[in-house]
C-alpha cells in the first residue's frame, strides 16, 4: 500500500511541478493546488498506512482496546486541507482579478510593478 | 436559479440547514462533528438562500457583517483558552462545570466555547467569501 | 471525561499536573493579546476612528509582555508551557529561548511604530478593509512562530502571518498591487508548503513533532535516516521566505507595490521569520548536517548580499532599491548561518535585531520623503535638506547604519560577523561582508546626494504632508539604532545567550522535558 501511494505522490509532485514551471498564472495555480494535494498524501503516506479502525476509545475503557490508525497525520492533514482550501480561494480571486485589471494571465507581460523600460538611476545632478 | 420552486423552498430549506448546523456543532462535543463542520453546513445554508433570493436578502437575515461574526467568533475562541489561567493551568486546557436547567445537569465547558467560537470564525468567513463571489455574478 | 468509576487513572502519565504559575502566561501573551485586539477590531469594522487607537494599545501591551517575557528568559532560561495540559510531545508546546523572545520583542516594537506611522498612512476605508485586523493577526502570526516550540505549529503560524500580509499587500487594490501580490502569493504559498513536504518527511522520521522532542532524538538516528535531505528542504523552503538568492526574486517584485507602511512592516519582520526558522532548524536540529551544507551555504550569504546590493545600485525607485537592500541584509545573516560558530550566530543574531529596525525606519523614511517631496524617483526627490534639515539628520543616520557605519547599530554585528569569518577560515566572506558595506554606503550615499544635497530643481508645491508625525516615528526607532551602536553590550549578551541556547539545546530540551521525562 505504502508503495503505491508513494507513486502517486511522486506522480502528482511531478505534475504538480510541471505544471508551475508554465508562465500562465491559471496553470501554475492548478499547480499550486497539485502540489498541496501531493503533501496531504505525504503526510498520510509517512504517518504509516495501517488499519481502517478509528483511534475512538470506547466506553469504560481508558486505552483503546484494538491498536488503531494514527490519528494525528490525520489531523495534520486536515489543518494542511483548510489552509490551502482558503490560500486556493485566495489566488483565484487574486488571479482573476489580476487577469480583469491587467489584462493577461502571462507571467511575461506582467511587468506592471517592474517595468521593463526603467530608467537608471542618474549620475549626477 | 431564480425558479420559483427554489425560491420557494429556499428559507426553509437555510433554516433547516441552520438548525442541523447547530446539531453538528453541539454534537462534536462527544462524537463525529464540530464546530468547523457545522460552520461549513450553516455557511452553505446562506450560500443557498443567497443564490435563490439575492443577496442583499441574506445581509439582512444575518443582521451583522459576515466579518464582524468571523469576528466574534475569534474572540470567543481566543477567551474560552484563557479561562484556565484561573485554574493555575496552561492556555486552552479545557474547563468544565454543570448546571442545572430544568432539572437536568448540562455539562458546560469552556471547549464548547471554543467550538462554538471555531463555528462563529467559519461561518463568517465562508458566507462572506460566498456572498461576495454571488455578488459579482448578479452585478 | 468521567472516567469509569471502577478505575483510577494517573493523569500525571498524561498532563502535566504543575500548578501554571499566572505569570507562566507570558509566553503565549505575545500571541493571544494581537489575536484577540484584531478579533475586536473585526467586530467593530465601522467604528474606523477606534482601530487605530485599539491596535496601538494591542500593541504596547504585546510589547511590554514581550519585554517581560525576555527579561524573564534572559533571568532564567526557557520558558515553556504546553497547550491543554496534555504532557510534550502531544501538546503542543510553546518554548521561548532568547533568541525567539528578543526576536519577537524587535518585531513588535517596530510594528508598534509602524502602527503609528499608519494614523497618517492609512484613510477610513483602508481601515474599513481591515488594515489593522490584518497587522495585529500578522504580529500574532510572527509571535506565533517566534515563540512556537512545534515544527507543524511553526507552519500554522507562518500561514497565518503569510495571509494576513496577503490582506495587507492588496489593500487598495492598484494594478501594481495586483501584480506584485500574484507573484509574492504564488512563491511564498510554495515555499511554505515545500516547508510541510520536508515537515511530513521529519514526522514519517521521527514520529514527534515536537522540536525539543526531535533535537534529543536526531543523534539516535543520525546513521539511518536521512537527515540531510531535510537539512536541504528546509533550507530551501525558509531561503525562500528569507529572500536568499537565488530564490529572492518575489521580494523586489511586490515589496514596492504596497502602502508604505505596509513595506515597512514587512521589510522589517517577514524576511527575518525565516532567517529564525532556518537558525531554529538547521542550527539546533541539523548541527552535522548544517556543518556539511556551510560551503552552500556562505557561497549563497556572499551572492545574496553582492546580488541585493547590485539590484539597489540599479534602482531608480526608493522602495525598489530598499528592497533589495532587504535582500542583501539577508545575505549577512546568512554568512553566520554558514559559519555556525557562536559568534557567528550572535553576529547573524544582533544583525537580524539591527536589520528589522533599520529596514523599517527606512521604508518609513522614503514614506516620510514621498510625504514632503511628493516622489518616490530619486530623479525627481530633490533639495529636501534646505526645505527639511531634520529629515536629513535622521536620513543620514539611517543609511549609515544601514551600511555598517558607527555610530549606528549595524557596524557591531558586521564587526562580529567579519572576525568569525576570518576565525572560521572564510576570509572571502569576511572580505563580501565589507565589500558590500561599502557597496550599501555608495548606493545609499548617492541616494542621500541626490534626493538631500542636489539643489531643487524646480519650485514644487508646498510640503502635502506635515512630517512632524514621520518624525516622531523615525526618532523612535532611530534612538535604538544608536543605543545599539553606542553601547552594544546588552544586545551583544542577549545575542550571545540566544546563539548559546541554539548550539547547545540542552537546557531548551530540558525545560520542555523536566527531569529527562519519559515517553
Amino acid at each position: 500500500m505504502e508503495t503505491a501511494l508513494s507513486a502517486t505522490v511522486g506522480i502528482f509532485f511531478a505534475v504538480a511541478i510541471y505544471l508551475m514551471l508554465s508562465k500562465h498564472i491559471i496553470r501554475i495555480l492548478l499547480g499550486v493546488a497539485i502540489f498541496g494535494n501531493a503533501v496531504n498524501l505525504t503526510i498520510f503516506t509517512a504517518g504509516r498506512v495501517m488499519r481502517e479502525v478509528p483511534p475512538i476509545i470506547p466506553e469504560a475503557l481508558i486505552a483503546p482496546d484494538a491498536a488503531t490508525a494514527n490519528p494525528l497525520p490525520q489531523a495534520l492533514i486536515l489543518t494542511a486541507i483548510v489552509i490551502s482550501f482558503s490560500f486556493f480561494a485566495f489566488l483565484l480571486v487574486l488571479a482573476f482579478r489580476a487577469y480583469q485589471e491587467l489584462g493577461s494571465d502571462d507571467t511575461d507581460t506582467m511587468r506592471v510593478a517592474e517595468p521593463e523600460s526603467e530608467d537608471l538611476p542618474p549620475l549626477g545632478y | 436559479m431564480r425558479t420559483l420552486i427554489f425560491r420557494t423552498i429556499a428559507p426553509y430549506l437555510t433554516s433547516l440547514m441552520v438548525l442541523f448546523s447547530i446539531f453538528v456543532l453541539l454534537r462534536g462535543h462527544n462524537e463525529p462533528g464540530g464546530g468547523f463542520i457545522g460552520g461549513l453546513i450553516a455557511a452553505s445554508a446562506f450560500a443557498i438562500y443567497g443564490i435563490a433570493c439575492g443577496v442583499s436578502p441574506v445581509r439582512r437575515a444575518l443582521y451583522f457583517h459576515p466579518m464582524a461574526i468571523s469576528g466574534c467568533g475569534l474572540l470567543v475562541s481566543a477567551l474560552s483558552g484563557l479561562v484556565s489561567i484561573f485554574e493555575e493551568m496552561p492556555f486552552l486546557t479545557g474547563q468544565w462545570g454543570v448546571i442545572e436547567v430544568l432539572g437536568v445537569p448540562v455539562d458546560i465547558s469552556t471547549v464548547l466555547f471554543f467550538d462554538i467560537g471555531v463555528y462563529l470564525v467559519v461561518v463568517g468567513s465562508i458566507t462572506s467569501v460566498a456572498l461576495a463571489l454571488e455578488e459579482r455574478e448578479h452585478a | 471525561m468521567a472516567v469509569d468509576p471502577g478505575k483510577t487513572v494517573d493523569l500525571a502519565h498524561a498532563m502535566v499536573m504543575k500548578p501554571v504559575a499566572a505569570a507562566d502566561w507570558l509566553v503565549v501573551a505575545p500571541v493571544v493579546i494581537p489575536l484577540v485586539f484584531g478579533a475586536v477590531i473585526l467586530m467593530l469594522r465601522h467604528e474606523t476612528r477606534m482601530h487605530a487607537s485599539i491596535a496601538i494599545a494591542a500593541l504596547v501591551a504585546t510589547l511590554a509582555a514581550n519585554i517581560g517575557l525576555l527579561a524573564r528568559v534572559i533571568e532564567t532560561g526557557p520558558l515553556v508551557m504546553t497547550m491543554g495540559r496534555w504532557l510534550p510531545p502531544f501538546g503542543i508546546s510553546f518554548a521561548a529561548d532568547a533568541l525567539g523572545a528578543s526576536l519577537a520583542l524587535v518585531a513588535t516594537l517596530v510594528a508598534l511604530v509602524c502602527a503609528i506611522y499608519s494614523l497618517s498612512d492609512i484613510g477610513s476605508i483602508g481601515r474599513r478593509y481591515g488594515f489593522y485586523t490584518f497587522m495585529l493577526l500578522m504580529m500574532a502570526g510572527v509571535g506565533g512562530a517566534f515563540l512556537t516550540g512545534d515544527i507543524f505549529n511553526l507552519y500554522v503560524w507562518f500561514e497565518v502571518f503569510l495571509i494576513s500580509s496577503f490582506g495587507l499587500l492588496v489593500l487598495g487594490s492598484e494594478h501594481r498591487q495586483l501584480d506584485g501580490a500574484t507573484k509574492y502569493a504564488i512563491l511564498n504559498l510554495v515555499a511554505t508548503t515545500l516547508f510541510l513536504t520536508a515537515t511530513a518527511f521529519l514526522y514519517g522520521i521521527f514520529g514527534t513533532l515536537n522540536m525539543a522532542d526531535i533535537a534529543r532524538k536526531v543523534d539516535g538516528l543520525r546513521d539511518t535516516a536521512p537527515l540531510m535531505t531535510l537539512g536541504v528542504m528546509y533550507l530551501l523552503a525558509f531561503g525562500m521566505k528569507a529572500a536568499a538568492f537565488p530564490v529572492n526574486f518575489w521580494l523586489p517584485a511586490s515589496y514596492h507595490t504596497p502602502r508604505i507602511v505596509t513595506a515597512a512592516l514587512f521589510g522589517g519582520i517577514l524576511t527575518k521569520v525565516g532567517v529564525y526558522a532556518l537558525l531554529r532548524t538547521l542550527v539546533m536540529l541539523f548541527p552535522p548536517e548544517l556543518a556539511l551544507l556551510s560551503g552552500l551555504i556562505a557561497w549563497v550569504a556572499g551572492l545574496t548580499m553582492v546580488i541585493g546590493i547590485m539590484g539597489a545600485l540599479a534602482q531608480t525607485d526608493l522602495r525598489r532599491a530598499l528592497g533589495f537592500v532587504v535582500i542583501s541584509g539577508v545575505g549577512v545573516m546568512m554568512a553566520g548561518l554558514a559559519l555556525g560558530t557562536g559568534e557567528g550566530l550572535s553576529g547573524t543574531i544582533f544583525y537580524a535585531f539591527h536589520s528589522m529596525i533599520v529596514m523599517a525606519a527606512l521604508y518609513l523614511l522614503a514614506g516620510v520623503m514621498n510625504g514632503v517631496g511628493g516622489s518616490y524617483s530619486i530623479r525627481t526627490l530633490s533639495g529636501l535638506y534646505g526645505a527639511h534639515p531634520m529629515l536629513a539628520a535622521f536620513a543620514l543616520l539611517l543609511m549609515l547604519a544601514a551600511a555598517g557605519l558607527p555610530p549606528a547599530s549595524g557596524l557591531w554585528p558586521k564587526v562580529m560577523l567579519v572576525r568569525a569569518s576570518l576565525d572560521a577560515g572564510y576570509p572571502w566572506l569576511a572580505f563580501t561582508i565589507l565589500a558590500t558595506g561599502l557597496l550599501t554606503t555608495l548606493a545609499l550615499g548617492r541616494v542621500f546626494i541626490l534626493t538631500i544635497w542636489r539643489p531643487r530643481a524646480e519650485e514644487r508645491l508646498a510640503a502635502a504632508v506635515s512630517p512632524r508625525l514621520g518624525y516622531t516615528v523615525l526618532a523612535a526607532l532611530s534612538l535604538p539604532i544608536v543605543i545599539m551602536g553606542l553601547y552594544p553590550d546588552p544586545v551583544i549578551r542577549v545575542a550571545q545567550i540566544a546563539a548559546g541556547n541554539l548550539l547547545d539545546a540542552a537546557p531548551y530540551i530540558g525545560t520542555v522535558y523536566p527531569g529527562g521525562g519519559g515517553q
